[in-house]
């Protein structure tokens, strides 16, 4: 699967033009544009699609960022902002008009204030690596995305990321205070106050999630939370994914909000257990992690407690981890389960969905028809505290057509969240990959409203173009817009 | 319950047709706040109801006209709350209201804001198009989040007609713990404490003594007894409660009311009248008579902005934005109201 860069989206770039103004502005060292070395840069985290950038730019200070943005914006050349390339959607795949803009050198921690709680980061600093430096205040930095040994905080805000503490915690636009940016006309601008509000409209919230397509993200202050004094995990295994499933609302009735709430199925349980030997009951049908932190005190509250739904929920076995190494072995092999998977199949495609949790018998029942018909297997771990699941497709790309049935049956799971009142992505972005599946959960008034909002930021739309909201034409071609609330398909192609 | 979403729609269709501003009033108990704004009358209150609320889910969906209280107490019924503690600031508060001015209570510094509990919105845009953005699920990144973009609004982006909330447990026990401090060892405290791995869940100081106050499960706010000492506040309930409210004895005055946020650890600012601290260090409230210029820069020097709450000039209520931010703002309100008649002015004289 190539990127398919639809029309909407064409620019007319003279290669040798841009490379003699970003040379002028750039040192020699920070401007790429042989083949092989635009090769690293030609895909995100999603592999399957792939494209050469016309150059690449990796600035060093914010003055570069700026100077390479104003070219561009008086050139009238797409921009893609990258930065770690974790990114599961497409989101920094380079536009083949454009320039690629890594955030890579940006890895230094500005400062850190023990005092407010808070740090001041650059973008392309990784996010282990704020926790890491924060630790010796007992403070952290609560979302833990499941590649924050590598992605960035830049990318982070851009995808609005979680990770298996958002339950209790939030997501990232619940953990920054500010972000320095710059607009696609080069201005550096502050969204955010070192307060916890700001004045004016809430641009901090807009900013975060918006996968590169309003500014690029040259500073970032984050706000730390002390180090809880204990934490504790419960393995819990069921003979039946249903009963999993029920548990997990049975813990939130009883007033428990757990710090991190997880679900493996027998595919990803046992995949995972071959792989890293975590101890995992591999008859289990399903099991639930279910981690709660705080005080000495309310840890052992909670843990009994915790144990005893779980118990009452059906559960076959309940282990509590007992010291620290044993809830790192518990933890491993959920956070191991990607790559686990990865051994047991060539290939193998994550889906991002969310819906409410409710829901999940129907939705989990709907995959495994799915499975059935398309012949392809899947694996499913979830976010369970949260509804947000992450079914893993395995196939072979190798075998040809394998993968076009992959993405069609991928988007059906997507179809299915959105059906039953949940959404496309929870974590991942829209980006490349999911743009046909946004024509499905967005009517076209309220794409209209997107490029609207997109408009207001980057009148020519050189920020990561072709991304994350449709086009109304290629919702047609896709053939199937949205219609709800009576409103018409296409009343104003042409508004923007 | 009551739907009067096409009415509300038709009447939105018809200003925009007429180029006749549209002043939208949910409960007016907040009609004191922010700029004016002329315009007839879009009220709201009558579009209420609480179409779905899963304790399980932890989701609420209202509609905007929705009484706060009633909401409120479909929600403790089932021992949760609203983690925000939003101020009615009078009885008709309703939802759409406490969403439009983000004004949240003690509670925010510790378990967040209006806007991050947002999960989820139905509005009308200035064209007069009903959309939804977001969902009633905690992760959602399709689309721009035009949802939280609609705290705080004050009703210049869109006529809100839903919001999906997400609501937590409420705590098993709460306990106050007071004493006599300076208000320099006050700021100092609130920072140091919630610094550590503590169930806090408020922080205040009232000119004499700094509040704390925590909340979990029954043993760890015993411990917290231990560890921190100070006398135990008999009435804590409605001393929170009043401080929420403000109707504290700090705010009984007649001098124009500043809410200044801050960093939480930003120093003492000192100005000529009286103040209280709320948030743990990250709302001061100020009351004197000091030019509006002095009051801005000194909340500026500490890291945030100066809203003038109450009972000065109305005209020049919230922080000047710079001017790129400015340019940014007026492209939004162009990009979701561009006949600029939805509550126009009630923010910034140019939205
Ligand atoms: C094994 C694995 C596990 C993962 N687990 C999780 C998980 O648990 N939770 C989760 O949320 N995600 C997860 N992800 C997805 C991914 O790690 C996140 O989306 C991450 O935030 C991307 O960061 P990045 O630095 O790699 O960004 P990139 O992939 O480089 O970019 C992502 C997007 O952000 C934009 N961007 C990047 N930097 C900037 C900037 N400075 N300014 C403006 N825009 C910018 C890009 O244009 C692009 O649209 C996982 C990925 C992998 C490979």
């Amino acid at each position: 699967m190539s990127a398919t860069c639809d029309h909407d989206h064409e620019f007319h770039v003279d290669r040798d033009n841009l490379i003699r103004a970003l040379a002028a502005i750039l040192p020699a060292d920070a401007l790429l544009y042989e083949r092989e070395d635009l090769t690293p840069y030609e895909c995100d985290g999603l592999s399957a699609y792939r494209q050469l950038p016309l150059v690449v730019a990796i600035p060093t200070s914010v003055e570069q960022v700026q100077a390479v943005l104003c070219t561009c914006y008086a050139m009238n050349v797409p921009v893609v902002a990258r930065g770690a390339g974790t990114g599961l959607s497409g989101g920094a795949l380079p536009h083949r008009q454009g320039v690629l803009l890594s955030l890579a050198k940006f890895k230094s921690i500005i400062s850190i204030d023990t005092g407010n709680r808070s740090a001041v980061v650059q973008p392309g600093v990784r996010n282990l690596a704020i926790s890491e430096a924060a630790k010796p205040h007992q403070l952290y930095y609560a979302p833990d995305p499941s590649s924050q040994i590598a992605c960035s905080i830049g990318g982070n805000v851009a995808e609005n990321s979680g990770g298996v503490h958002c339950l209790k915690y939030g997501l990232t636009v619940h953990n920054i205070l500010k972000l320095k940016m710059v607009t696609i006309e080069g201005e550096l601008i502050t969204i955010g106050a070192d307060a916890l509000d700001a004045a004016g409209y809430d641009l901090l919230a807009l900013m975060t999630g918006s996968e590169g397509m309003l500014g690029v993200i040259v500073e970032v202050t984050v706000k730390l939370l002390p180090t809880p004094e204990r934490a504790q995990v419960i393995l819990a295994a069921f003979d039946d994914v249903v009963k999993a499933g029920a548990a997990v609302g049975n813990i939130i009735a009883a007033g428990i909000i757990p710090a991190g709430l997880e679900m493996m199925d027998k595919l990803s349980i046992q995949a995972a257990e071959d792989f890293v030997h975590a101890g995992y009951p591999v008859d289990a049908e399903a099991i639930l992690l279910c981690e709660v932190d705080g005080t000495n005190e309310e840890v052992s509250d909670h843990i009994t407690a915790v144990r005893e739904v779980l118990k009452r929920s059906g559960a076959i076995e309940v282990r509590t981890a007992r010291d620290e190494a044993e809830r790192a072995t518990f933890w491993k092999g959920r956070k191991a389960a990607f790559p686990a998977v990865g051994r047991i199949s060539p290939d193998y495609y994550c889906m991002d969905g969310t819906i409410p949790r409710k829901h999940l018998p129907t939705v989990l029942k709907g995959i495994s028809d799915l499975s059935k018909e398309y012949g392809l297997r899947v694996a499913n771990v979830f976010h369970a505290g949260d509804g947000n699941l992450h079914p893993l497709i395995l196939y072979n790309a190798n075998n040809p057509g394998e993968l076009e049935k992959t993405e069609e049956f991928g988007g059906k799971i997507l179809e299915l969240c959105v059906e039953v009142g949940g959404t496309i992505t929870g974590e991942h972005g829209v980006g490349m990959e999911k743009i046909n599946q946004m024509c499905v959960q967005f009517n076209s008034a309220e794409l209209t409203q997107f490029h609207a909002v997109k408009h207001a930021f980057d009148e020519k739309g050189l920020l990561n173009p072709g991304k994350a909201v449709p086009t109304l034409h290629r919702c047609a071609e896709f053939g199937a817009t949205h219609v709800h609330h009576g409103a018409l398909p296409f009343p104003e192609l042409e508004r923007f | 319950m009551n739907d009067i979403s096409q009415a509300l729609q038709q009447r939105v269709i018809d200003a925009m047709n007429r180029k006749k501003p549209l002043k939208i009033v949910g409960g007016d108990s907040k009609a004191f706040y922010g700029r004016e704004t002329a315009g007839e009358i879009l009220n709201v209150a009558g579009h209420s109801g609480i179409l779905n609320y899963e304790p399980t889910e932890l989701v609420a969906t209202v509609r905007a006209g929705t009484p706060l209280r009633e909401l409120e107490q479909a929600i403790r019924a089932q021992g949760q709350m609203l983690p925000f503690e939003p101020p009615h600031l009078g009885e008709t508060a309703t939802v759409g209201g406490t969403v439009a001015t983000n004004l949240s209570g003690p509670r925010r510094p510790y378990a967040g804001s209006v806007r991050d509990h947002v999960l989820g919105v139905k509005i009308i845009n200035g064209r007069g198009e009903i959309l939804t953005f977001g969902g009633e699920v905690m992760k959602n990144v399709a689309g721009y989040d035009l949802s939280r973009l609609m705290a705080g609004a004050l009703g210049t982006l869109g006529v809100l007609l839903e919001i999906s909330f997400k609501v937590v447990p409420a705590p098993h026990k709460e306990l106050t713990l007071y004493r006599s401090c300076s208000i320099t060892s006050a700021i100092s405290t609130m920072n140091s404490w919630a610094a550590r791995p503590y169930p806090i869940s408020g922080a205040a100081f009232d000119g004499e003594n700094l509040y704390v106050r925590f909340s979990g499960s029954d043993s760890a706010v015993d411990a917290a007894r231990k560890k921190f000492g100070g006398d135990e506040l008999r009435d804590a309930a409605d001393f929170w409660q009043r401080v929420r409210e403000l109707r504290h004895g700090f705010f009984a005055g007649r001098q124009p009311l500043w809410r200044l946020s801050v960093a939480p650890a930003a120093p003492y600012i000192e100005l000529p009248g009286k103040s209280f601290i709320d948030w743990g260090g990250a709302q001061r409230w100020y009351m004197g008579d000091a030019d509006a210029e002095r009051v801005r820069a000194a909340a500026v020097s500490g890291g945030g902005h100066a809203v003038m709450f109450r009972g000065g000039d109305r005209a020049q209520s919230f922080q000047p934005l710079a001017p790129v931010i400015l340019r940014l703002h007026k492209n939004l309100k162009q990009a979701m109201d561009p006949m600029n008649i939805l509550n126009p002015g009630r923010l910034y004289a140019a939205l």
